[in-house]
């Protein structure tokens, strides 16, 4: 943690409740630049060549370890567009948290673009949170375009959390995955979106392989006079199940549209798709008055519930 | 305590004239247990509404410790110390049992204080605690955990609407020593809306609805003869148990 101020250890901790650099391998990256990593035994961090980014190599086995890859921006007007590719060995079970925290007190745009690409070889589990999170009083917009693409071979699981709760002005995240034989993927979305903020998420899932199934499930709230647009596309061309929901609660001005399409390519395919968009329900509401709390009290919690 | 004066409540109809739900109705409630009976579509639930604050009648009073409270809002009327038990509970996405119970109890309870507010509606706390409040959760589950956040409130009114409605699973039995339990705790009023006989039977005082108005109040031994009596007309459950509360 050493030569980080104040700004940017609190950007920290929004993004990966760290108050200081982990023990394991984590790298930083900051204002655009690699600013610290750290390798352990089982997991090599290596700075890419070509590109912005870097290659993670985990042992095949490797149980029990995290990894941390923060990225904060804390300087105006910073556009940085980052690869980083994580190589998961057989039967390797880990978690691995990025997040994405940008203090813009400037007027330009502040932007990141994240390309994160993730091969799981056979029977290995992953969970992978990320958070993004955006301050500043400056008039410059904070942006960010995650894309995460998975690759998961026979039998391995993936959980992934994405959380966008604050401060982002623009987002385009996008999910990409293909699942071979028996894999699993669950993906959790929560974003909420106030002012006058723009967030586009989609999904596209290809479930290749006998028996492999997934989940999606994003909940939501827009505020103000923000937008959302959800689209989710699942492909089942295999003997498999497929889920995906959609869940958003729309206050003030805010609009939401979500586009679920589910194909089946093959006779048994099971896939469901449920959505459902409005506002907090008026006895949600009521219920809370009559135990003492304020209108605006009994909306802030049935938000943070719906976010939890 | 409670006391209501000349309350009426009518609402607009299409053709320009107004549909009367509850008219001059005039009642105090101050004993232990207070119920309100009467058929269905009498305007009872309407009449725990108004108590409530979540509808605000067209004509009369409501007091409360002799405070006029008709034009406080429900959050006003819940911080000076009126609590209600909805008929059918609300679902809420995300938000946990335990989370309930704290805001009911108005402050962070400890896990093994929520707990206790669930085993004595019979659940096992351990399962719950941790649940969400959500579609996965049956009536008769949600109306017991109503039930607890009443407790965890521990107000000096509590007002219940058809409690025993769909906690079949679990007894009359138990319901009734919830009540007594509360009672001994808070030393308040309980008012609870029930058509059963069974409940109104612990009652101290019945209060009697029909087409919107008071038909007849008084203590039990005086109301409960002729409730009898009326069955037929009234259509009081009588079984031994009829837990849904309908007849």
């Amino acid at each position: 943690m050493a030569n980080l101020d104040r700004i940017q250890k609190n950007l920290l901790e929004q993004v990966a409740d760290l108050h200081e650099m982990p023990t394991g391998a984590y790298s930083l990256r900051v204002n655009g630049k690699l600013h610290g990593k750290q390798s352990s035994a089982n997991i090599d961090i290596v700075q890419k060549t070509d590109k912005p980014g870097i290659d993670i190599y985990i042992k095949a086995g490797t149980k029990n370890e995290s990894m941390h890859i923060p990225v904060l921006l804390a300087e105006s007007g910073i556009k940085e567009l980052v690869y980083n590719d994580f190589h998961i060995g057989a039967d390797c079970d880990i978690t691995i948290v990025a997040g994405c925290g940008i203090h813009n007190s400037g007027s330009a745009e502040s932007e990141h673009s994240g390309i994160h690409a993730f091969y799981l070889d056979e029977n290995a589990r992953v969970r992978y949170v990320e958070k993004h999170y955006g301050e500043g009083d400056g008039m410059g917009k904070n942006t960010m375009n995650p894309t995460t693409v998975v690759y998961q071979k026979k039998n391995s699981y993936m959980e992934m959390e994405t959380t966008q709760i604050k401060g982002v002005d623009s987002t385009n995240r996008t999910t990409r995955a293909t699942l071979e034989d028996g894999a699993t993927l669950i993906i959790r979305e929560k974003i909420m979106t106030h002012g006058e903020q723009n967030a586009e998420t989609r999904f596209e899932v290809d479930l290749n392989g006998r028996d492999c199934g997934t989940h999606v499930i994003s909940r939501s709230v827009a505020r103000d006079h923000s937008h959302q647009h959800f689209v989710s596309h699942v492909n089942g061309n295999n003997r498999c199940s497929g889920h995906t929901e959609c869940d958003a609660i729309i206050m003030d001005e805010a609009t939401v549209s979500a586009v679920p399409e589910i194909v089946a390519h093959h006779p048994e395919a099971s896939l469901i798709h449920e959505a459902a968009i409005g506002k907090i329900a008026g006895e949600q509401l009521v219920k809370l008055m009559t135990l003492g709390l304020t209108e605006k009290e009994a909306e802030e919690q049935i938000v943070s519930g719906f976010l939890k | 305590m409670l006391e209501l004066q000349h309350v009426g409540f009518s609402v607009p109809r299409e053709d320009g004239g107004k549909s009367v739900i509850l008219e001059d109705v005039s009642l105090s409630v101050s004993e232990r247990f207070v119920a309100i009976t009467g058929p269905n579509g009498s305007g009872k639930s309407t009449l725990a509404k108004i108590i409530a604050g979540i509808v605000t009648p067209t004509s009369g009073k409501v007091l409360f410790d002799g405070e006029d409270i008709t034009a406080l809002s429900i959050t006003e009327r819940a911080r000076r110390g009126i609590s209600f038990a909805f008929q059918q509970p609300v679902r809420f996405k995300g938000i946990t049992v335990k989370d309930l119970i704290s805001l009911a109890a108005g402050t962070n309870i400890s896990v093994a204080a929520a707990c206790a507010y669930l085993s004595e509606v019979g659940l096992c706390a351990k399962e719950y605690i941790n649940r969400e409040v959500n579609a996965s959760l049956s009536g008769g589950e949600l109306k017991r955990i109503e039930i607890a956040m009443i407790n965890a409130r521990g107000t000096k009114l509590s007002v219940f609407d058809e409690p025993e409605a769909g906690i079949d699973l679990w007894s009359f039995n138990n319901l009734i020593r919830v009540f007594e339990s509360m009672h001994e705790r808070t030393k308040g009023s309980i008012l609870i809306i029930s058509h059963q006989e069974r409940i109104l039977d612990i009652a101290d005082k019945i209060i009697v609805i029909a087409d919107g108005k008071v038909a007849a109040q008084g203590a039990k031994a005086d109301i409960m003869p002729s409730l009898l009596n009326a069955k037929a007309s009234c259509r009081f459950s009588m079984g031994e148990v009829d837990a849904h509360g309908k007849s």
